[in-house]
C-alpha cells in the first residue's frame, strides 16, 4: 500500500514526488511518457536557474532527482481506479496497485483529427511534433493544420525546412500573436489555405495526400504533401476518473486551492486542471500543492496534526 | 550493436531470428530518453536469441527511407527480417520487453 500514487511523469507528477518523498510517504509514480508534454519543447528558457535548458536534461535531471528520494517510477497506463474500503486501487496495463491518496498529473494530449487514415500514417507521414519531426522533411511538401500559436510556430520552423508548407485553418483569420501571422504571411514558401478542413489522410505506406474540404465552397480536395503537422490543440484525457470526479467541459479536472478534488483523498496538479496559464512552473507549484495537501490529508485522518512539516532534514 | 546502411542486409534483413532496431537521431529529445531503455535491453538479452541495436537516421539515410521512417524515435521489430511491429514515440521497456517476449 503507498501513501500516495501519483499519475503522470511531467512537471507536476515529478514535483509532487519530490515533495511527498520529503514528508517520507511511500511514494509510487506512473507515467506513459517520461516528461510529459515538455518533450514536445525544444529548449526551455523560462524555467528558474536555468537561462536555457534542452527538455530532455531538464527531463532527465526532474527523473534522477525523485530517483534519488527512493520514488519509485512505472512506465504504464492506468487503466481503471477503483475508490474502496477507504482506498483507491489501480489497475494499469500490468498490475495492480494500492494507495491511500492519489495524485492526478496526467497533463494534456495532442488532439488528434479524428479523421480516417489519420491513425494508420501516424510516424509515416503525420506528426504532432513539428520540432521532432521537422527535420525529415528537407526540400518535400508539408502541411500543418491549425490556427493558434503553436500552429504557426509550426509553420515558421517548417518553412526553414521545407520547400513548401501549406497552412491549413478552418477559419479565414487566425488566433495567433500579430506578429507571428505578420511573419508567416510574408514567408514566400507558404501558402495559406483558409476555410479548410483535413477530410482524409491518404497513403498506403506513406503519406502521399490528403482531402481537404473548403467549408465556404463547398468543394473537396486533393493535397499532395509527403508531411502533415497536426497543431490543433491539447487536450485533457481524463476518462479513466470520469466517474470519480467533477470535470469541466474540457475534461479538465476541477481541484480547489489545495489541489483537492471533490473525491476525498484524490489531488489534480499542474495542465490537467483548468488552471488559466499552461506553464511548467505552474505545474511544478501545483505539484507541490498536491503533495503537502495530500500529507495533510493523511495525518488528519489518522487524527494527528495536520501541521505539514519538511522531516527530511531528520534523517541527515 | 550499431546498424547501418553496409551492415542491415546481413545483420537483420537476412537474419533468422528476431531484431530490434531503434531508429534514432542525435537531435532528436525523445530518441535520448529512450536510449538508455534500449541501453538496458540490451544488457537484459545478453546471450538470447534477438539482436538489439540502434540506427542513426542522419547517418544511414538509405535504411530510413526505405522502411519510411518519418517520425523519431521509431522501433521495428523483425523477424526473419520481415517487420512483425512498428511503433513510434517513446516506449517503456516494459512494452519492449512484452513484445519481444511474445515474437521470440
Amino acid at each position: 500500500m503507498y501513501d500516495t500514487i501519483i499519475i503522470g511523469t511531467g512537471p507536476a507528477g515529478f514535483t509532487a514526488g519530490i515533495y511527498a518523498a520529503r514528508r517520507e510517504m511511500k511514494t509510487l509514480i506512473i507515467g506513459k511518457e517520461m516528461g510529459g508534454q515538455l518533450i514536445w519543447a525544444s529548449e526551455i528558457e523560462n524555467y528558474p536557474g536555468f537561462k536555457s535548458i534542452s527538455s530532455f536534461d531538464l527531463i532527465n535531471k526532474m527523473n534522477e532527482q525523485v530517483k534519488a528520494l527512493g520514488v519509485e517510477i512505472k512506465s504504464d497506463e492506468v487503466k481503471k481506479i477503483e475508490n474502496k474500503d477507504n482506498k483507491f486501487v489501480l489497475h494499469t496495463s500490468r498490475d495492480i496497485y494500492e494507495a491511500r491518496t492519489v495524485i492526478l498529473a496526467m497533463g494534456l494530449s495532442p488532439r488528434r483529427l479524428a479523421i480516417p487514415g489519420e491513425e494508420k500514417l501516424t510516424g509515416k507521414g503525420v506528426s504532432y511534433c513539428a520540432n521532432c519531426d521537422g527535420p525529415f522533411y528537407k526540400n518535400k511538401t508539408v502541411a500543418v493544420v491549425g490556427g493558434g500559436n503553436s500552429a504557426l510556430d509550426a509553420a515558421e520552423i517548417l518553412s526553414k525546412i521545407a520547400k513548401k508548407v501549406y497552412l491549413i485553418h478552418r477559419r479565414d483569420e487566425f488566433r495567433g500573436f500579430e506578429s507571428l501571422v505578420n511573419e508567416i504571411k510574408a514567408r514566400k514558401n507558404i501558402e495559406l489555405v483558409l476555410n479548410s478542413e483535413p477530410r482524409e489522410v491518404i497513403g498506403e505506406n506513406k503519406l502521399e495526400k490528403i482531402k481537404i474540404f473548403n467549408n465556404k465552397t463547398r468543394k473537396e480536395k486533393d493535397l499532395e504533401i509527403d508531411g502533415l503537422f497536426v497543431e490543433i490543440g491539447r487536450i485533457a484525457n481524463t476518462d479513466l476518473v470520469a466517474d470519480l470526479v467533477k470535470r469541466n467541459e474540457r475534461g479538465e479536472i476541477i481541484a480547489d486551492e489545495k489541489c483537492m478534488t471533490n473525491c476525498p483523498g484524490m489531488f489534480a496538479a499542474g495542465d490537467v486542471t483548468p488552471v488559466e496559464f499552461k506553464q511548467i512552473t505552474i505545474a511544478c507549484g501545483q505539484g507541490t500543492i498536491a503533495a503537502l495537501a495530500a500529507y495533510q490529508y493523511l495525518r488528519l485522518k489518522q487524527g494527528e496534526s495536520g501541521e505539514v512539516v519538511d522531516r527530511s532534514y531528520m534523517k541527515k | 550493436m550499431i546498424f547501418t546502411d553496409q551492415n542491415f542486409n546481413q545483420e537483420v534483413e537476412n537474419y533468422n531470428g528476431l531484431a530490434l532496431v531503434d531508429f534514432f537521431a542525435e537531435w532528436c529529445g525523445p530518441c535520448k530518453l529512450l536510449a538508455p531503455v534500449i541501453d538496458e535491453l540490451i544488457e537484459e538479452y545478453k546471450g538470447k536469441s534477438v539482436k538489439i541495436g540502434k540506427l542513426n537516421v542522419d547517418e544511414n539515410k538509405e535504411i530510413a527511407e526505405k522502411y519510411n521512417i518519418m517520425g523519431i524515435p521509431a522501433i521495428i521489430i523483425f523477424k526473419e527480417g520481415k517487420i512483425v511491429v512498428q511503433l513510434t514515440g517513446y516506449q517503456p521497456k516494459e512494452t519492449l520487453k512484452e513484445l519481444i517476449d511474445k515474437n521470440i
